[in-house]
C-alpha cells in the first residue's frame, strides 16, 4: 500500500496489484466467451409476457410484467428500500450543515419544483401503455427531494415525523394489503382479477411512487428523525 | 460484430475494470463507486440479452429487471455511503483498517 502522489489517495501497488490485473484479464476472457456463446433462451418470455398482455390490465409489456406477472419480485423490492431507510437512520448520521445555499440554486428550485411534481405524476399516468411507471416517477421525485435538501428547505426530519413515516410506509402497505386481498378474489396472492387489474395496479402505483420518491430523499439526507423522549 | 454482441462484451469491460477498481482502489468512495458501476455493466449485459431472439421488441422481463435493480443498486449505494461517513466520523479516516498500514 503506497501513496498515489497525484491525488493524495492511497492505492495497492507492486505485485498485488500485476496479479489483480492478470486475473481481472483472465476473468475479461472468460465471461466475453460465455455472453458470447450462451445457449439459445429455453423458454421465449418475451412471447409470453406479449401473449398474455391483455390480461394483465395495462398495455406497456414492462409495466405488465412489474407490476403483474412479477409483482412479488416488485414488491420485495420496495422493502429493500425501506430496509436501506431503517440502515441509514441506524447509523444515526449528523443532519447536513446549515450554510447558505447558491442563490442561482433557489432560483433553480422554485423553477423546476412544480415541473418536477408535474412530470412525476405524468409519467406515473403514462406508465400503462408507453415506458414509464412507479420507478420512473418515484425517481423524479427523489431528485425533487435532494434539490429541497440542497437548497435548505429541509433541515429536520423530525417535524413531520408522523407524515413522513406514513409516506415512507405507505407504497409496501398498499402493495401488500392489495396482494393479499386479491387472493380472496382469485385465491392467489398477488393474482389480480382481470377485470380490476388496471385499476388495482393504480392504486399500489402511486402510493409507491411517493414512498419511493421518499425513500430516496430520506436516504440522501442520511440523519434520522428526532425522537422526543 | 452485431449489436448484442458490442452492448454484450462492453458489459464484461465494464464489470471486470470496476472488479479491478474494487480491490485496488483502498479509498472507501472509489470502492463504492467501482461497486455501483459493477451493477450498471450487469443491468447493461441484461438489457443487451434482452433483444435475443427478439421478433417484434425486445424481451420485456430483463428491463423489468433493471428497472427494479437500478433501485436496489441506488439503495445499497446510499447505504455503503452512510457506512463510510459513519467509519469516517469514527476514525478520522476514509480508509480501512487493513489499509492504513504502509
Amino acid at each position: 500500500m503506497s501513496e498515489d502522489k497525484a491525488w493524495g489517495i492511497r492505492v495497492r501497488r507492486g505485485p498485488v496489484r500485476a496479479l489483480v490485473a492478470l486475473v481481472g484479464m483472465l476473468l475479461a476472457l472468460v465471461l466475453g466467451w460465455s455472453v458470447l456463446t450462451l445457449p439459445e433462451q429455453p423458454v421465449d418470455l418475451a412471447r409470453e409476457s406479449r401473449a398474455a398482455l391483455d390480461e394483465s390490465g395495462v398495455s406497456n409489456p414492462v409495466t405488465a410484467v412489474l407490476m403483474n406477472f412479477r409483482s412479488y419480485d416488485t414488491f420485495l423490492e420496495i422493502g429493500v428500500l425501506l430496509l436501506a431507510v431503517i440502515c441509514v437512520w441506524a447509523l444515526r448520521l449528523p443532519p447536513p450543515q446549515e450554510s447558505a445555499p447558491p442563490r442561482l440554486l433557489i432560483a433553480l428550485a422554485r423553477l423546476l419544483s412544480p415541473i418536477m411534481v408535474l412530470v412525476a405524476a405524468y409519467l406515473l399516468w403514462v406508465g400503462s401503455s408507453e415506458p414509464g411507471g412507479e420507478f420512473q416517477s418515484g425517481a423524479v421525485l427523489g431528485a425533487l427531494g435532494v434539490l429541497l435538501v440542497l437548497v435548505g428547505a429541509v433541515r429536520s426530519l423530525s417535524n413531520h415525523r408522523g407524515k413522513l413515516l406514513a409516506g415512507l410506509v405507505a407504497g409496501y402497505g398498499v402493495f401488500l394489503l392489495v396482494g393479499v386481498a386479491v387472493a380472496f378474489a382469485t385465491g392467489t396472492v398477488f393474482e389480480y382479477p382481470r377485470d380490476l387489474a388496471y385499476t388495482l395496479i393504480m392504486t399500489i402505483e402511486v402510493p409507491a411512487a411517493i414512498s419511493i420518491g421518499l425513500a430516496l430523499a430520506v436516504l440522501f439526507f442520511a440523519a434520522p428523525p428526532e425522537v422526543d423522549e | 460484430m452485431n449489436q448484442i454482441a458490442l452492448y454484450s462484451l462492453s458489459s464484461v469491460a465494464i464489470f471486470v475494470v470496476c472488479l479491478y477498481a474494487v480491490v485496488v482502489q483502498a479509498h472507501l468512495i472509489r470502492k463504492i463507486l467501482a461497486l455501483n458501476m459493477m451493477g450498471s455493466g450487469i443491468f447493461l449485459l441484461l438489457v443487451a440479452l434482452a433483444l435475443r431472439g427478439a421478433g417484434d421488441g425486445p424481451d420485456p422481463v430483463p428491463h423489468a429487471m433493471v428497472l427494479t435493480g437500478i433501485v436496489v443498486a441506488v439503495s445499497a449505494t446510499a447505504f455503503a455511503l452512510a457506512l463510510a461517513r459513519r467509519l469516517y466520523i469514527e476514525r478520522g479516516s476514509p480508509y480501512l483498517p487493513e489499509d492504513e498500514r504502509e
